[in-house]
């Protein structure tokens, strides 16, 4: 409850977290030091990898690689400055998503939790939603999209993954707010029947505050499927820029350089890492509203 | 309500609360029905300490929601203040306070207590004088910040207390208000509630298990029977004049009277050793 503590609180977690990063970048080197070079195959199935330089660099090898410069022909431009521009460009396109999904996600869910029609009607397409594969709803948003024209603005490719990122994100929103929004008691809501309180008024006052122990594990749920929307559609789009199309792009230099494609997946992990922190953040600002949350 | 009903402060008969015939019945499951309440006459004049006592699922909870105009009666009517309940719920007319305490959990105290006058638009300086006072009445002055998983039942409780008496309601309703306390806390706040009531002057409707809580408490006790829920007699508990409702009270011999009379009214005949019984 006091300052100390909390911090306290934090220094613990950020040094387990710090060895938890720590443990599997020994355990790595562990398996490459002593496994057998061919891997354990059993009855002619890999089930550990090879422990060669090729399958697994070494770790260092691997943080080394964002100190070199891309290629012999980009000058000084570093892996690990080029990676950081495709994690901001990815991240700001999964943020919108995710903006984007949030905002549908809570619009459908009140929706929900004021007319029951609409949750018989709306609830099973949701659900459903979320089991088309994305590899198939990539090229129908990039198809439909490039037909939108309003005045002088276009459709973008940009904007086709961040509508993918939202297609995702709006998923668990929908369902987690929807929850929350049930969740105040019949003697809370009875106490707001009693005051003469509309719906409207009752869903600032009573139903919002209410949703927020449900609404927080929905937004980084939500921020997690942004960040994997993004770079899924990104490849399967096509849009380079990201670290999705950067994935790739390393992947093809695996045979000379096989530190190298690392370098964007370590930049996919650090996005997934901002956005959850962003919505941690959230969180320590919405603090009041999870007092029930602990008891 | 063959006559206009007429928003104005002063009730014309004097009665907080009259219902005449009132009956509810729930559908229940395979078409069973549930006679929760059957043909309830009662009257509650204006500053009157009424409370309803009978075993479970007799209908009292049933009988103050269709007072507070969160239930309907399936037959009968029911006026507070000479007006239908729906008026008298949009007017304010009454105070409301739960078993549980009910209090939102991302509130302080403070903000708990002022929730319905900040429903009702009440400007905030007014509001914030409202809510010392309150808190000074139920003595909780000094945990106006603190959030209600910070404090005890019994505190929490007190805290519902004073979010019912915020709008300053002439009838207050209460639904075991204090089931879940432990009999010191109680016999506290029973105390209190005696206090709150002559200093305010509010009609009461009080919901109890309590024999001696009921007979301490109140002006009148409604005994009721379940199945179907019915009203079998209203035992005068006043305390005769020259008494007052203190600690003393609990010793006196019409207290124990009382008690006695109204548990056999809820065992439906006379009940042994009627002095030294449960006093709770
Ligand atoms: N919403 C409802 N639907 C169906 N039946 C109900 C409903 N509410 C109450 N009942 C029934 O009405 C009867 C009276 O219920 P009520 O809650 O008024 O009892 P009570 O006297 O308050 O009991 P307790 O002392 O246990 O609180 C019970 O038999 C109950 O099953
Ligand atoms: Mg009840």
């Amino acid at each position: 409850m006091t300052a100390p503590s909390a911090w306290a609180r934090f220094a613990v977690r950020a040094l387990l977290g710090t060895g938890g990063v720590l443990a599997v970048a020994g355990l790595w080197e562990a398996y490459k030091a002593l496994g057998p070079d061919t891997g354990v195959v059993v009855h002619g199935v890999v089930v550990l990898p090879r422990t060669t330089d090729m399958a697994m660099p070494h770790v260092w090898d691997m943080l080394h690689k964002f100190s070199q410069p891309v290629n012999i022909f980009s000058g000084h431009q570093t892996v690990g400055s080029a990676v950081l521009d495709a994690c901001v460009f990815s991240l700001k396109l999964a943020a919108t998503g995710w903006l984007i999904g949030v905002v549908v996600g809570f619009a459908l869910a009140v929706l929900m939790a004021r007319f029951r029609l609409a949750e018989s009607a709306m609830l099973p397409w949701i659900v459903l939603s979320q089991t088309v594969p994305l590899i198939a709803i990539a090229p129908l948003v990039r198809r439909w999209g490039s037909q939108i024209h309003i005045g002088g603005w276009t459709w973008t490719s940009e904007n086709s993954v961040a509508v993918i990122a939202a297609y995702l994100a709006f998923f668990p929103v929908a369902v987690g707010a929807l929850r929350g929004l049930r969740s105040p008691d019949a003697t809370h809501l009875d106490l707001m029947h009693a005051y003469g309180v509309g719906w409207w008024r009752g869903l600032v006052k009573l139903r919002l505050p209410a949703s927020v122990p449900y609404l927080l594990p929905a937004l980084r749920l939500a921020a997690a499927s942004a960040v994997i929307g993004t770079v899924v559609a990104e490849v399967s789009i096509g849009l380079r820029g990201g670290v999705g199309r950067m994935i790739i792009e390393y992947a093809q230099s695996a045979g000379g350089d096989p530190a190298k494609p690392w370098a964007p997946i370590f930049g996919a992990i650090g996005v997934g890492l901002v956005a959850a922190g962003a919505v941690g953040l959230i969180g320590l600002l919405l603090r009041p509203y999870r007092r029930g949350e602990a008891s | 309500m063959t006559h206009a009903l007429t928003d104005d402060a002063v009730t014309k008969d004097g009665c907080a609360i009259r219902a005449s015939g009132v009956g509810r019945v729930f559908a229940g499951t395979k078409g069973h029905q549930v006679i929760a309440l059957d043909d309830v006459h009662l009257e509650v004049a204006e500053g009157e300490f009424v409370s309803l006592i009978g075993p479970s699922g007799c209908g009292k909870s049933t009988l103050l929601r269709i007072v507070a105009d969160l239930d309907h009666p399936t037959s009968g009517s029911l006026t507070v203040f000479g007006k239908s309940t729906h008026q008298a719920r949009v007017d304010q007319d009454y105070g409301i306070a739960f078993q549980q305490a009910g209090l939102l959990p991302w509130r302080t105290v403070a903000a708990n207590v002022g929730l319905p006058l900040e429903v009702h638009g009440v400007a905030r300086s007014d509001r914030q004088t409202r809510v010392e006072e309150l808190l000074e009445l139920v003595g909780l002055t000094d945990f106006a910040r603190s959030y209600p998983d910070q404090l005890s039942g019994g505190m929490q409780q007190r805290v519902a207390i004073a979010r019912a008496l915020a709008e300053s309601p002439r009838l207050l309703l209460m639904d075991e208000p204090f089931g879940a306390l432990d009999e010191i806390t109680r016999e506290r706040m029973q105390a209190e509630l005696v206090r709150i009531c002559s200093e305010t002057g509010a009609a009461v409707l009080f919901v109890t298990h309590s024999i001696p809580e009921a007979v301490f408490l109140s002006d009148r006790v409604v005994v009721m029977t379940p199945r179907p829920g019915r009203i079998i007699e209203i035992v005068d508990s006043r305390p005769t004049a020259g008494h007052a409702r203190d600690d003393e009270f609990r010793d006196a011999e019409e207290f124990f009277h009382t008690i006695a009379r109204v548990r056999e009214l809820l065992h439906g005949g006379p009940v042994a050793a009627a002095r030294g019984v449960e006093t709770r």
